[in-house]
């Protein structure tokens, strides 16, 4: 793995950015450049965010472009939908199977689309994409406002960068979180990377 | 020498205290909030908010003639509202180093408007900096102050969205210069410092010829640098700009501007000369690429039709660059081949419900949004969170220009005869920003417009920052809390009215109240923003109570992510009954109060209940 580049997306107040910010300590961790980047501000109160890291032996841009990811962290099912182009052809996808109804489904006006059509487009990009229960693994862990998805998915993603030990993404993640939260997220952690046990992916082998 | 991951903004905090600043001052904007939020803590500094940008740059002047370095910090606006003082103090200079950061906002992620504040440092004669990454932003302080202290003249720091919230590994020295022991020698000059016609006249020459000194030393200024390779295509650019052209000309000549105000036109010609054919990538406005022209420099880059330019651009005018942005406009131009194209896969998604910021469930602007619509209100509004109330269903307010607009324009309106009635609406930290002169023009010129202050007893927008109605400083200090009646009446308001906003009968009244009398008045709707460390504590979900809910949609009007549709119908009306998200819902009763059939439970019946 010579260069890496990570995009995240999710409902403001999800923990997009804790996410983003434990994608960077990896990377810085094992000795690449890293470049994060992010938008504050109006970003918040419920809309739309997305975060950009990169790895790689020297970083320029801190934005991905369309195309360019080679891993999406989507932390709501809608999002992964509505940013899926920006994903490298073949590049790994996994989705937080978690839905935030955006104010003008809750009010009626719009359909959140259904699981099949959220699937099919995805795998027009991909064939490697995958639903992860962040949430519901979460909330087995019973404080499900002290653990969340985000943890979770990491997890999951640990699964599909063999070359990185567990102990690297472990320490980034202990040292984001509440120091009385540390174990919990922990267990979430490892819980997101179990889940992902069984699935196999050739995503890597193409960046 | 210390490693750090440190955003763009929290490089530049590390670099004004490693290079000695004592004194900066700010009123919190993004992009630029994260700066003082950062050097706050640090020792041996003192850093204040300011109720304005205009009020922060003079502190940040008094400071700098007192011989301490100073820091003003604000976004691309900020500038606006301090325009005044950043022309005087390039007239009179400082006895030591002044920076001013700002922050402009290409794309406005949170912002009214686009501008490039380049343009000001031209006006003004005052040079400035740009840094590219998080380790140029830190390293540009410290040389911002030594340029400052050297040529007697501000300096500005510009940083760009992109730059303040990416982030990127900054070696820091982790130290700061000895504090002095005796306080700095307090030189007073009247004819540097006091800008009457005579003094001022005599002091145009001098920073014009400043400035002409600032381009010379721009020709060797280390920042300026120039990545010769292949010569067919030259590319100048300047900040983040820099890096999308690097990642997508990995091979071009490349002359890196690290000041762009004046630029180095000697290095400039002679850049051009190496080169077969010169572009500018630079965010928003032309503007080194008309520095250039200036010269006789055939040039590409983007056409102003501001600028009297005619033709098309390669690179766009509006939003902010990236590398696709910049690639695409490069293949189009043919400074690159089509099969410079990143594959990308486009599915056909139809269309997708739309996800933006939106008021957060239990916020107390959304009852008093409720209440003007009920009695068809036109809302003049203001920049804070309560601008987000624009969108269905709430659809208020009904005009939003810049901070502390709202008054004014409300009583524009009505001195223009239109019988609505229209209401200002602002917020706590805008009326104490811009909004007090103008509601003290309501007083004086016999309006009667009701201005509705929405007291969330915070800065709210930017994170929660401290303001003058808090009690508390940005450094943590205890002070007086100003008190918004005394100072409503102060300023000559004598109709005065304090509600819960959470209250909507309250709010109601009073806004009658006021709208029934012709006089000007006011209306503090107070209730602490529901996100602060003390509202989440009484957070407490509501429940619906599905016998008594029949579908009428009365609970969806008041735009309230925590209210939403449940797979039940109705029997008799057939439409879908009203659920509460227990994990969104902070108990804030506005549903409640509006529902005619008292189908959501209060918290009182709730705790009632669960007693029972």
């Amino acid at each position: 793995m010579t260069k890496m580049s990570f995009l995240l997306a999710g409902v403001g107040g999800q923990g997009t950015i804790l996410a983003s910010d434990v994608l960077a300590a990896v990377g810085l961790q094992m000795g690449y450049d890293v470049k994060k980047s992010e938008v504050h501000g109006m970003a918040q109160r419920g809309g739309s965010v997305t975060s950009n890291v990169r790895w790689d032996a020297k970083v320029y841009s801190p934005l991905i472009g369309p195309g360019e990811a080679d891993v999406f962290l989507a932390l709501e099912k809608l999002e992964a939908l509505r940013h899926i182009e920006m994903l490298r052809p073949g590049g790994l996808v996994l989705v937080n199977d978690y839905v935030i109804s955006p104010l003008s489904v809750s009010s009626g006006n719009d359909d959140y689309p259904d699981d099949e059509r959220i699937r099919s487009v995805l795998s027009s990009v991909t064939p490697n994409s995958f639903f992860v229960a962040g949430v519901t693994l979460a909330e087995s862990l019973g404080n499900a406002r002290a653990v969340r998805g985000n943890v979770v998915l990491l997890g999951a993603l640990s699964h599909f960068i063999a070359d990185i030990p567990v102990e690297t993404w472990l320490q980034a993640v202990r040292e984001r979180v509440p120091t009385k939260f540390a174990d919990l997220n922990e267990r979430a952690f490892r819980l997101g990377r179990a889940s992902m046990q069984e699935r196999k992916s050739d995503w890597a082998s193409h960046a | 020498m210390v490693r750090r991951f440190l955003s763009g903004n929290e490089a530049v905090a590390w670099g004004a205290w490693e290079s000695g600043v004592r004194v900066a001052a700010a009123y919190p904007g993004t992009p630029s909030t994260e700066i003082l939020e950062t050097l706050a803590p640090m020792p041996n500094v003192y850093a204040e908010w300011c109720p304005n940008e205009k009020v922060a740059l003079d502190v940040a002047v008094g400071a700098a003639y007192a011989g301490s370095r100073a820091m003003a910090v604000m976004k691309h606006v900020g500038l606006n509202v301090a325009a005044d003082s950043f022309f005087y103090a390039s007239m009179t200079g400082m006895q030591a180093g002044l920076v001013i950061v700002n922050a402009d906002d290409p794309f406005m992620h949170s912002s009214q408007n686009e501008q490039d504040n380049r343009r000001y440092c031209k006006f003004a004669r005052v040079p400035c900096l740009e840094p590219s990454d998080s380790q140029e932003a830190r390293d540009l302080v410290g040389v911002a102050l030594e340029l400052s202290e050297q040529f007697d003249t501000p300096v500005m720091l510009r940083l760009t969205t992109r730059l303040s919230h990416s982030s990127a590994v900054v070696e820091l020295l982790g130290t700061r210069p000895p504090e002095r022991v005796q306080a700095p020698a307090y030189h007073l000059d009247t004819t540097k410092y006091v800008m009457v016609p005579g003094n001022a006249r005599r002091r145009h020459p001098v920073i014009e010829e400043r400035i002409a000194k600032l381009a010379e030393y721009a020709e060797t200024f280390r920042f300026n640098r120039m990545e010769l390779k292949d010569t067919a295509l030259g590319i100048v650019t300047n900040g983040v700009a820099y890096q999308y052209a690097r990642e997508v000309f990995p091979e071009a000549s490349i002359l890196r501007l690290g000041m762009t105000y004046p630029v180095p036109q000697k290095l400039l010609r002679e850049f051009a000369a190496k080169v077969e054919r010169l572009v500018v990538i630079e965010e928003l406005d032309p503007f080194l690429e008309e520095e250039i022209r200036l010269l006789g420099i055939p040039v590409e880059g983007k056409v102003s039709a501001a600028a009297g330019g005619r033709g098309k651009s390669i690179f766009p005018i509006c939003g902010e660059l990236d590398q696709q942005i910049v690639r695409e406009s490069a293949i189009k131009a043919e400074l690159l081949p089509a099969s410079a194209r990143v594959p990308v896969v486009r599915p056909e998604k139809g269309a997708l419900p739309p996800r933006p910021p939106i008021l957060c469930p239990g916020c107390p602007h959304r009852g008093v949004f409720y209440v003007t619509n009920k009695l068809k209100l036109v809302v003049n509004g203001d920049i804070g969170c309560y601008t987000l109330g624009f969108l269905p269903p709430l659809g208020a307010p009904h005009t939003c220009g810049c901070m502390g607009a709202s008054i004014g324009v409300a009583h524009g309106v009505a001195k223009a005869g239109i019988v609505e009635r229209n209401v200002a609406v602002l917020g706590d930290s805008t009326f104490f920003h811009t909004g007090m002169p103008a509601l003290l023009n309501v007083a004086w010129n016999r309006g009667n417009t009701v201005t509705i202050i929405l007291d969330n007893r915070t800065t709210a927008m930017t994170g929660h920052q401290e303001n003058p109605g808090t009690g508390h400083t940005l450094q943590g200090a205890e002070t007086v809390q100003v008190e918004l009646e005394a100072l409503a009446r102060a300023l000559g308001i004598q109709r005065v009215h304090t509600v819960d906003s959470y209250n909507l009968k309250q709010v109601e009244a009073a806004l009658q109240d006021c709208l029934n009398a012709n006089e000007p008045s006011v209306v503090i709707a107070r209730r602490e923003c529901a996100l602060m460390p003390e509202a989440r504590k009484s957070w407490m979900p509501l429940r619906v109570d599905e016998e008594r809910c029949n579908g009428c949609g009365l609970c969806f009007r008041v735009g309230c992510p925590a209210v939403v549709k449940s797979d039940v119908l109705d029997a008799k009306t057939g439409k879908p009954k009203a659920r509460l998200d227990a994990l969104l819902c902070t108990g804030c009763e506005i549903c409640a109060q509006v529902c005619a059939r008292k189908a959501i439970l209060t918290r009182a019946q709730l705790t009632e209940a669960e007693e029972a």
